[in-house]
Protein backbone atom coordinates (compact mmCIF):
# COMPACT_ATOMS: atom_id res chain seq x y z
CA UNK A 1 0.00 0.00 0.00
CA UNK A 2 1.71 3.73 -1.00
CA UNK A 3 -0.79 6.44 -0.21
CA UNK A 4 0.17 9.82 0.27
CA UNK A 5 -2.23 12.11 1.11
CA UNK A 6 -2.71 16.56 2.19
CA UNK A 7 -5.75 16.15 4.75
CA UNK A 8 -7.53 18.45 6.67
CA UNK A 9 -9.21 15.52 9.53
CA UNK A 10 -7.74 14.55 12.36
CA UNK A 11 -5.09 11.85 11.42
CA UNK A 12 -6.28 8.20 12.93
CA UNK A 13 -2.77 6.38 13.49
CA UNK A 14 -4.37 2.67 14.26
CA UNK A 15 -6.22 3.60 10.86
CA UNK A 16 -2.50 4.21 8.85
CA UNK A 17 -1.19 1.02 10.10
CA UNK A 18 -3.85 -1.51 9.26
CA UNK A 19 -2.95 -3.47 6.44
CA UNK A 20 0.44 -1.57 5.91
CA UNK A 21 2.45 -4.98 6.62
CA UNK A 22 2.90 -7.26 3.77
CA UNK A 23 3.73 -10.62 4.43
CA UNK A 24 7.19 -10.34 3.67
CA UNK A 25 7.69 -7.53 6.07
CA UNK A 26 9.45 -8.20 10.04
CA UNK A 27 9.29 -4.11 10.68
CA UNK A 28 6.62 -1.40 10.73
CA UNK A 29 7.77 2.00 11.52
CA UNK A 30 4.92 4.70 12.51
CA UNK A 31 6.52 8.25 13.61
CA UNK A 32 4.25 11.06 14.21
CA UNK A 33 4.65 14.74 14.49
CA UNK A 34 2.52 16.33 17.13
CA UNK A 35 2.26 19.93 18.10
CA UNK A 36 4.09 21.23 21.36
CA UNK A 37 2.90 23.43 24.02
CA UNK A 38 5.67 26.06 23.45
CA UNK A 39 8.53 27.22 21.05
CA UNK A 40 11.51 29.70 21.80
CA UNK A 41 9.98 30.50 25.18
CA UNK A 42 6.66 31.03 24.35
CA UNK A 43 3.44 29.47 25.38
CA UNK A 44 2.11 27.84 22.14
CA UNK A 45 -1.81 27.26 22.17
CA UNK A 46 -2.21 26.32 18.52
CA UNK A 47 -0.60 25.90 15.31
CA UNK A 48 -2.46 26.79 11.28
CA UNK A 49 -1.05 25.54 8.89
CA UNK A 50 -1.50 27.07 4.94
CA UNK A 51 -0.73 24.63 2.23
CA UNK A 52 0.29 25.56 -1.89
CA UNK A 53 -2.33 22.31 -2.92
CA UNK A 54 -1.49 20.60 -6.13
CA UNK A 55 2.27 21.22 -5.80
CA UNK A 56 2.52 19.78 -1.67
CA UNK A 57 0.79 16.72 -3.01
CA UNK A 58 2.98 16.29 -6.13
CA UNK A 59 5.81 16.72 -3.51
CA UNK A 60 4.78 14.85 -0.90
CA UNK A 61 4.31 11.71 -3.73
CA UNK A 62 7.43 12.72 -4.77
CA UNK A 63 9.15 12.23 -1.73
CA UNK A 64 7.41 9.24 -0.70
CA UNK A 65 8.84 7.42 -4.10
CA UNK A 66 11.79 8.37 -3.55
CA UNK A 67 11.88 6.59 -0.50
CA UNK A 68 10.19 3.63 -1.89
CA UNK A 69 13.19 3.20 -4.63
CA UNK A 70 16.36 4.02 -2.15
CA UNK A 71 14.49 2.12 0.44
CA UNK A 72 13.05 -1.03 -1.24
CA UNK A 73 9.90 -1.22 -0.41
CA UNK A 74 5.98 0.56 -1.72
CA UNK A 75 4.22 -0.25 2.15
CA UNK A 76 4.64 3.34 2.73
CA UNK A 77 1.70 6.27 4.22
CA UNK A 78 2.56 9.88 4.78
CA UNK A 79 -0.10 12.06 5.44
CA UNK A 80 0.20 16.28 6.22
CA UNK A 81 -2.72 17.50 8.28
CA UNK A 82 -3.60 21.41 7.28
CA UNK A 83 -5.78 24.17 8.82
CA UNK A 84 -6.45 24.61 12.05
CA UNK A 85 -4.25 22.39 14.89
CA UNK A 86 -4.50 22.62 18.66
CA UNK A 87 -1.82 21.21 21.07
CA UNK A 88 -1.26 17.54 20.80
CA UNK A 89 -2.46 17.28 17.40
CA UNK A 90 -1.30 15.16 15.19
CA UNK A 91 0.15 17.12 12.05
CA UNK A 92 2.00 14.53 10.62
CA UNK A 93 1.81 10.83 10.20
CA UNK A 94 4.68 8.71 8.28
CA UNK A 95 4.17 4.53 8.20
CA UNK A 96 6.52 2.49 6.70
CA UNK A 97 7.01 -1.20 6.55
CA UNK A 98 10.28 -3.49 5.21
CA UNK A 99 11.34 -6.82 5.65
CA UNK A 100 14.17 -5.65 8.53
CA UNK A 101 14.02 -2.86 10.86
CA UNK A 102 17.06 -0.50 9.18
CA UNK A 103 15.64 0.25 6.16
CA UNK A 104 12.04 1.19 7.88
CA UNK A 105 13.82 3.78 10.31
CA UNK A 106 16.06 5.33 7.07
CA UNK A 107 13.13 5.49 4.73
CA UNK A 108 10.87 7.02 8.05
CA UNK A 109 14.07 9.79 8.07
CA UNK A 110 14.24 10.49 4.99
CA UNK A 111 10.50 10.88 4.66
CA UNK A 112 10.71 13.63 7.67
CA UNK A 113 13.62 15.44 6.21
CA UNK A 114 12.96 15.43 2.91
CA UNK A 115 9.41 16.85 3.87
CA UNK A 116 10.73 19.78 6.09
CA UNK A 117 13.24 21.27 3.24
CA UNK A 118 10.35 21.03 0.32
CA UNK A 119 6.94 20.63 0.80
CA UNK A 120 4.92 23.91 0.29
CA UNK A 121 3.32 23.97 3.84
CA UNK A 122 3.21 26.80 6.52
CA UNK A 123 2.48 27.42 9.72
CA UNK A 124 1.45 29.97 11.95
CA UNK A 125 1.56 30.00 15.68
CA UNK A 126 -0.99 31.22 17.67
CA UNK A 127 0.69 32.38 21.05
CA UNK A 128 -1.38 32.60 24.60
CA UNK A 129 -1.36 36.30 24.62
CA UNK A 130 -3.39 36.45 21.23
CA UNK A 131 -0.91 37.18 18.74
CA UNK A 132 0.56 35.05 16.14
CA UNK A 133 3.30 34.17 13.48
CA UNK A 134 4.55 32.54 10.61
CA UNK A 135 7.29 30.37 11.67
CA UNK A 136 10.82 30.90 9.90
CA UNK A 137 8.86 33.55 7.46
CA UNK A 138 8.83 36.60 8.81
CA UNK A 139 12.75 37.28 9.52
CA UNK A 140 14.08 36.90 5.59
CA UNK A 141 11.45 39.77 4.01
CA UNK A 142 14.00 42.11 3.91
CA UNK A 143 16.97 40.26 3.76
CA UNK A 144 18.56 40.28 0.13
CA UNK A 145 21.34 37.98 -0.63
CA UNK A 146 21.29 33.76 -1.87
CA UNK A 147 17.98 32.27 -1.31
CA UNK A 148 16.98 31.43 1.88
CA UNK A 149 17.74 28.27 3.81
CA UNK A 150 14.16 26.52 3.77
CA UNK A 151 15.60 23.87 5.90
CA UNK A 152 15.87 25.38 9.18
CA UNK A 153 14.21 23.81 12.07
CA UNK A 154 11.58 25.62 13.81
CA UNK A 155 8.16 26.21 14.91
CA UNK A 156 6.25 23.96 17.50
CA UNK A 157 5.06 21.21 15.18
CA UNK A 158 7.52 18.42 14.03
CA UNK B 1 2.32 37.98 -22.35
CA UNK B 2 0.68 37.19 -19.43
CA UNK B 3 1.87 35.36 -15.69
CA UNK B 4 -0.27 34.87 -12.53
CA UNK B 5 1.97 35.37 -9.22
CA UNK B 6 1.01 33.22 -6.08
CA UNK B 7 1.55 34.56 -2.76
CA UNK B 8 1.37 32.56 0.29
CA UNK B 9 1.84 32.71 4.37
CA UNK B 10 3.92 35.48 4.97
CA UNK B 11 4.57 37.25 1.24
CA UNK B 12 0.56 36.91 0.88
CA UNK B 13 0.30 38.87 4.45
CA UNK B 14 3.01 41.73 3.42
CA UNK B 15 1.17 42.19 0.01
CA UNK B 16 -2.28 41.68 1.37
CA UNK B 17 -3.24 39.67 -1.79
CA UNK B 18 -2.62 35.51 -2.62
CA UNK B 19 -2.63 36.23 -6.18
CA UNK B 20 -1.84 39.38 -9.05
CA UNK B 21 -1.70 39.07 -12.56
CA UNK B 22 0.79 40.94 -14.45
CA UNK B 23 1.69 41.46 -18.17
CA UNK B 24 5.36 41.24 -18.92
CA UNK B 25 7.59 41.36 -22.04
CA UNK B 26 7.99 37.66 -23.79
CA UNK B 27 12.13 36.66 -22.73
CA UNK B 28 11.76 37.90 -19.10
CA UNK B 29 12.91 35.46 -16.18
CA UNK B 30 11.94 34.37 -12.96
CA UNK B 31 14.53 37.19 -11.69
CA UNK B 32 13.45 40.27 -14.20
CA UNK B 33 9.79 39.55 -12.63
CA UNK B 34 11.01 39.38 -9.05
CA UNK B 35 12.68 42.80 -10.21
CA UNK B 36 9.44 44.34 -12.08
CA UNK B 37 7.40 43.50 -8.58
CA UNK B 38 10.01 44.82 -6.18
CA UNK B 39 10.61 48.05 -8.47
CA UNK B 40 7.15 48.96 -7.80
CA UNK B 41 7.86 49.44 -3.82
CA UNK B 42 5.51 49.82 -1.25
CA UNK B 43 5.00 46.42 -0.02
CA UNK B 44 6.43 44.65 -3.44
CA UNK B 45 9.60 46.73 -2.26
CA UNK B 46 10.41 44.26 0.54
CA UNK B 47 10.07 40.87 -1.50
CA UNK B 48 13.30 39.60 -1.09
CA UNK B 49 15.78 39.51 -4.03
CA UNK B 50 16.16 35.85 -4.29
CA UNK B 51 12.82 34.17 -3.37
CA UNK B 52 12.76 30.44 -3.89
CA UNK B 53 9.75 30.27 -6.91
CA UNK B 54 8.04 27.25 -7.96
CA UNK B 55 6.80 27.51 -11.56
CA UNK B 56 3.91 25.60 -12.64
CA UNK B 57 4.55 23.66 -9.47
CA UNK B 58 8.10 22.70 -9.70
CA UNK B 59 10.80 24.84 -7.86
CA UNK B 60 12.49 26.67 -10.49
CA UNK B 61 15.96 28.50 -10.63
CA UNK B 62 16.12 32.73 -10.95
CA UNK B 63 17.29 32.04 -14.72
CA UNK B 64 13.86 30.02 -15.78
CA UNK B 65 12.48 31.44 -18.97
CA UNK B 66 8.93 32.54 -18.16
CA UNK B 67 6.08 31.63 -20.46
CA UNK B 68 2.66 32.76 -21.53
CA UNK B 69 0.34 31.46 -18.69
CA UNK B 70 3.24 29.99 -16.12
CA UNK B 71 2.03 29.95 -12.72
CA UNK B 72 4.76 31.56 -10.50
CA UNK B 73 4.47 30.73 -7.13
CA UNK B 74 6.59 32.97 -4.68
CA UNK B 75 7.74 30.28 -1.39
CA UNK B 76 8.60 31.86 2.32
CA UNK B 77 10.78 29.42 4.16
CA UNK B 78 8.52 26.02 4.23
CA UNK B 79 7.26 24.68 7.50
CA UNK B 80 5.92 21.78 7.36
CA UNK B 81 6.05 18.55 10.29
Amino acid sequence: MFRTAIVSEPILPAEILTGLPSFEDGACLLFLGVVRDHNQGRVVTGLDYEVYHGMAEKTLAAIAAEASHRFGTDRITVLHRVGELGVGDVSTAIAVATPHRGEAYEASRYIIEELKHRLPIWKRERYLEGDSDWIGGGATLDVEGPKTDASQEGGSGE
Amino acid sequence: MKIRALFFASYRDLLGTGEIALPLPEGTTVSGMVAELRGRGGAFGKLPAYPVVAVNEEYAAEDRLLRDGDVVAFIPPVAGG
